[in-house]
């Protein structure tokens, strides 16, 4: 039905193009036009299907609220007395029996009907949808033909409509950015009803069972996410570590030491680093990095965990190198000429010009990249996901398994997800801590780059 | 300080420690330098040398009659009749007979040591040719995954029976086999062609490919045009003001929100608050497509700001509007620049797992998906399906998996190169 409705809206905004263009070039054979043929096409066609589409986004979300409400007064002999969660289950019973799928359905005669009744409510809202539209596309294509004349400026409509999608296109970020706070929000507050936020950021104990049986409230699980806060900047500190160091000596080496040709081969190689799907290091790690560093610490008498923190921060390490060194690159180059040809002038070698003069003036930006960095290992999920623990360990021992807030989201979505169960929406939680954490260190990290470039500009 | 005074030249010593001091940095830098290039090249090299091994699959030869009168069809029987008929039965009996120095309580090892998918494989010959019906071929049958792994050495040998992915037994049944030159090795084409499944010798990418084919189409299709449009408004239509400035702030933090946080924003407003269908190419390519759109518009908007303001004027100068000058001479100019920027962001939407996680793209999908309403896996979810799972004839799956991503990324990216060296102009 839907992609009737799909060919045949599409065929009559194409005949509106064509039935508009073909009528603006007859008047034009006999008098002069305001716009050319071609816009009065496009303003039949926009005509027709910016309303059509809007009606069918509305039918769509107001379809099964308005169905629903019909089966739920039928029913509602049977709905009246009994919980929510139970009417739920009741309507999605309708609701499946509706779509044809049985097996667990019930034998009760009344739900059994209200499911034929929903199917052909549905079956008549589906054709009456495909009918009226249809018939308001062909009308209004008509109405706006009939409004092509000489003097009609079709140019400007279309292009007014054209600005107004070009201007709605680039709000695009803005709601996106609005839907993650708002929704992030929003479940959160759920969770908060059942856990207290005190709990949640101060508490040392993170177990998010699921209630097994049904009087289990949320007190059986204890959210205290500190142990899992303190995981994910281990990790991210070890990444660091490895990080740090690495890239900001590969970028000096690149930005003043080696030669053009090395820099040009070379540089790509490494940044291939950065084009990896993290999914790769993640199987990388698991495979390959926790085992060799399992034998190494145990052929020196050291217990390690076979998830251990260690394997995960050195291979997200690996991960960020090329952020480190591109970044700290370009703010090295930045550098102006020339503080080095007076440090070089005053007899320094290259190497005290680059300690004592380069180093101290780029501080300010290689302290922005390296917060970038932190920020990408921070919000890293696939390699934590598959090579760090699942249980919340309060430890500083990198030989040991920790978790990390995004493994805790992993876990808690991955599975049946309950949106009233506090197991599921601390993951959003999690996700908010998270997000916030991210955008500071984001924000800090470009303000102190601005400045710095500016400073040299 | 020691060293406060570098004039003091004359000290030979001196001067030795500071060149010395100077050979030290940079062997710092080349040392920095190279650890990085080892590690790209570690972990290439552990992907490929653990992947390369699953485009081959092990097959033993075995001579089949097809007993027209032990399956209960003749030549003329429909194909439904076909389909119910007992080709396990059949397998297994030809197989008995042909190692009738097996003892009967044996029987079960000697089967273990072929893929499920033998009795399927026989149907499927009788379904497409009634005339193999009465004769006796000599067919190469699929071995099981553990034959496979010992096949390769990917399972240890020398070790006690039980830990053995192979028993005793079965053991001396392949070494015979093998002498006996029944043993061969073939391009495993189901690689390719199959969905996932609960056997690694069956277990394919095909279903992810689709999946992931879907996903970037649906991504495609919406970022493009949106991403296109916003770097046209914010680079010539937008005013300086304060609402230009927050969306050009919001672009570039969206760039820097975690993947994750885009699956959470998903879950909740695509899939829970809109009802779209979970698991779906289509929620998948709605999400990545907020997570490729920075890209987008960052590469649409360059190019857009590398062409010469003399066209826009010439254009205008001839009565153009300006949604003529941009649509007819601007865009099409800086369409290069653009194409590549979309290429460059579909290879990372390609790669992304964690978002995929969150809107349920992880199930166990055995049918090719045939379009973006059907339930499907990614390609990278689906490796990450098979790292997780415990079986040892995954791991190799999973290697060749990271390859064909790994491949499809190189390639993207190339044709985005090879796009940009032929049309980029400069001005």
């Amino acid at each position: 039905m839907v992609a009737y409705l799909i060919a045949g809206l599409v065929l009559i905004i194409l005949s509106g193009f064509y039935l508009g263009q073909t009528r603006a070039q007859k008047l034009q054979a006999s008098q002069r036009l305001h716009s050319l043929p071609v816009y009065h096409g496009y303003h039949v066609a926009l005509w027709c299907a910016i309303p059509s589409v809007i009606i069918i986004l509305l039918w769509f979300t107001l379809e099964p609220i308005v169905i629903q409400s019909a089966i739920k007064s039928d029913l509602s002999g049977k709905l009246a007395g009994v919980s929510e969660t139970e009417a739920m289950m009741l309507m999605t019973e309708v609701k499946n029996i509706s779509q044809g799928i049985t097996g667990l359905s019930t034998e009760d005669p009344q739900i059994i009907k209200a499911g034929e009744a929903m199917a052909s409510l549905n079956d008549a809202s589906r054709t009456s949808m495909l009918v009226i539209i249809l018939a308001i596309a062909i009308g209004i294509t008509l109405y706006a033909r009939s409004m092509i004349s000489p003097e009609f400026g079709a140019r400007y409509s279309v292009e007014y409509i054209f600005n107004g999608f070009l201007f709605f296109s680039s709000t695009i970020a803005i709601l996106t950015t609005i839907g993650i706070v708002l929704s992030l929000f929003y479940e959160s507050l759920l969770f908060f009803e059942q856990v207290p936020v005190t709990d949640f950021l101060f508490g040392l104990k993170w177990y998010p069972q699921i209630a097994i049986r049904a009087d289990q409230g949320a007190s059986s699980g204890a959210f205290g996410a500190v142990p899992v806060f303190a995981g994910t900047f281990l990790i991210a500190f070890i990444a660091m570590v490895i990080a740090g160091p690495i890239g900001l000596f590969s970028a000096i080496y690149f930005s003043e030491y080696s030669s053009h040709h090395t820099r040009t081969i070379v540089k790509p190689i490494l940044e291939i680093l950065a084009g990896i799907p993290t999914v790769v290091y993640g199987f990388f790690a698991a495979l390959t990095v926790a085992p060799l560093i399992r034998d190494f610490g145990m052929s020196l008498g050291f217990t390690v965990e076979a998830r251990s923190a260690l394997a995960a921060g050195v291979v997200m390490g690996i991960m960020i190198i090329p952020f480190v060194s591109s970044l700290s690159d370009d703010v090295i180059n930045s550098v102006p000429q020339s503080l080095r040809d007076g440090s070089l002038a005053i007899g320094a070698t290259q190497s005290e010009t680059i300690k004592r003069v380069i180093i101290p003036a780029a501080l300010p930006g290689i302290v922005g990249a390296f917060l970038l960095a932190l920020s990408r290992a921070v919000g890293e999920t696939m390699i934590v996901a598959m090579a760090a623990g699942l249980n919340a360990n309060l430890t500083a021992n990198p030989l040991e398994n920790v978790t990390t807030v995004t493994v805790q989201i992993v876990v808690a979505l991955i599975g049946d997800q309950e949106f009233d169960d506090p197991k599921t929406l601390s993951a959003f939680a999690l996700g908010l801590v998270l997000f916030f954490v991210t955008l500071i260190l984001n924000v800090i990290a470009l303000s102190i780059v601005k400045r710095y470039r500016e400073k040299y500009e | 300080m020691s060293e406060s005074n570098p004039m003091a030249g004359s000290n030979s010593s001196f001067l030795k420690g500071r060149y010395s001091a100077e050979k030290r940095f940079k062997l710092y830098g080349v040392f920095a330098v190279s650890l990085a290039l080892g590690a790209v090249i570690f972990l290439l090299f552990t992907i490929f040398s653990t992947g390369y091994s699953a485009f081959w699959r092990t097959e033993f030869q075995v001579e089949i009659q097809f007993n027209g009168d032990y399956l209960g069809i003749t030549q003329e029987s429909s194909d439904q009749e076909v389909r119910e008929a007992n080709f396990l039965g059949l397998f297994r009996k030809n197989l008995a007979e042909q190692n009738n120095d097996v003892p009967r309580r044996e029987l079960r090892k000697l089967f273990a040591m072929f893929s499920e998918s033998a009795a399927d494989d026989l149907r499927e010959m009788v379904i497409t040719n009634r005339s193999i019906l009465g004769t006796t071929q000599k067919l190469k049958v699929l071995a099981s995954s553990s034959v496979d792994m010992i096949v390769k050495g990917q399972a240890p040998r020398e070790i006690e029976e039980k830990r053995r992915v192979l028993n005793d037994f079965q053991l001396g049944l392949l070494d015979r086999w093998t002498a006996e030159g029944r043993r061969s090795s073939s391009f495993n084409h189901r690689f390719f062609t199959n969905g996932d499944s609960r056997s690694p010798e069956l277990a394919g990418l095909g279903g992810a490919i689709a999946g992931s084919f879907w996903t970037l189409m649906v991504c495609l299709i919406l970022s493009f045009p949106m991403g296109v449009a916003a770097a046209i408004y914010l680079e010539e239509y937008a005013p300086k003001n304060r609402l230009t400035e927050i969306i050009e702030v919001n672009i570039n933090n969206l760039a820097a929100v975690p993947s994750i946080i885009f699956g959470l924003l998903g879950l909740a407003v695509i899939l829970n608050f809109f009802g779209l269908p979970r698991s779906t190419p289509l929620v998948g390519g709605i999400v990545l497509s907020l997570m490729t759109l920075p890209t987008i518009i960052i590469a649409c908007r360059a190019s857009l700001k590398a062409v010469p303001p003399s066209i826009r004027e010439g254009a205008l100068a001839m009565g153009a509007s300006k949604m003529q000058t941009i649509l007819h001479h601007v865009l099409p100019l800086a369409m290069p620049g653009t194409l590549t920027g979309t290429i460059i962001g579909l290879a990372q939407a390609l790669g992304e797992t964690a978002p995929l996680l969150m809107i349920g793209m992880f199930a166990f999908v055995v049918d090719i998906p045939a379009g973006p309403l059907e339930s499907a896996t990614a390609l990278p979810v689906q490796v990450y399906l098979w790292a997780e799972s415990s079986e040892r004839g995954y791991v190799e799956l999973t290697a060749a998996g990271i390859m064909m991503i790994l491949i499809f990324m190189a390639l993207m990216n190339s044709f985005a190169i090879i796009l940009r060296k032929k049309f980029e102009r400069r001005w």
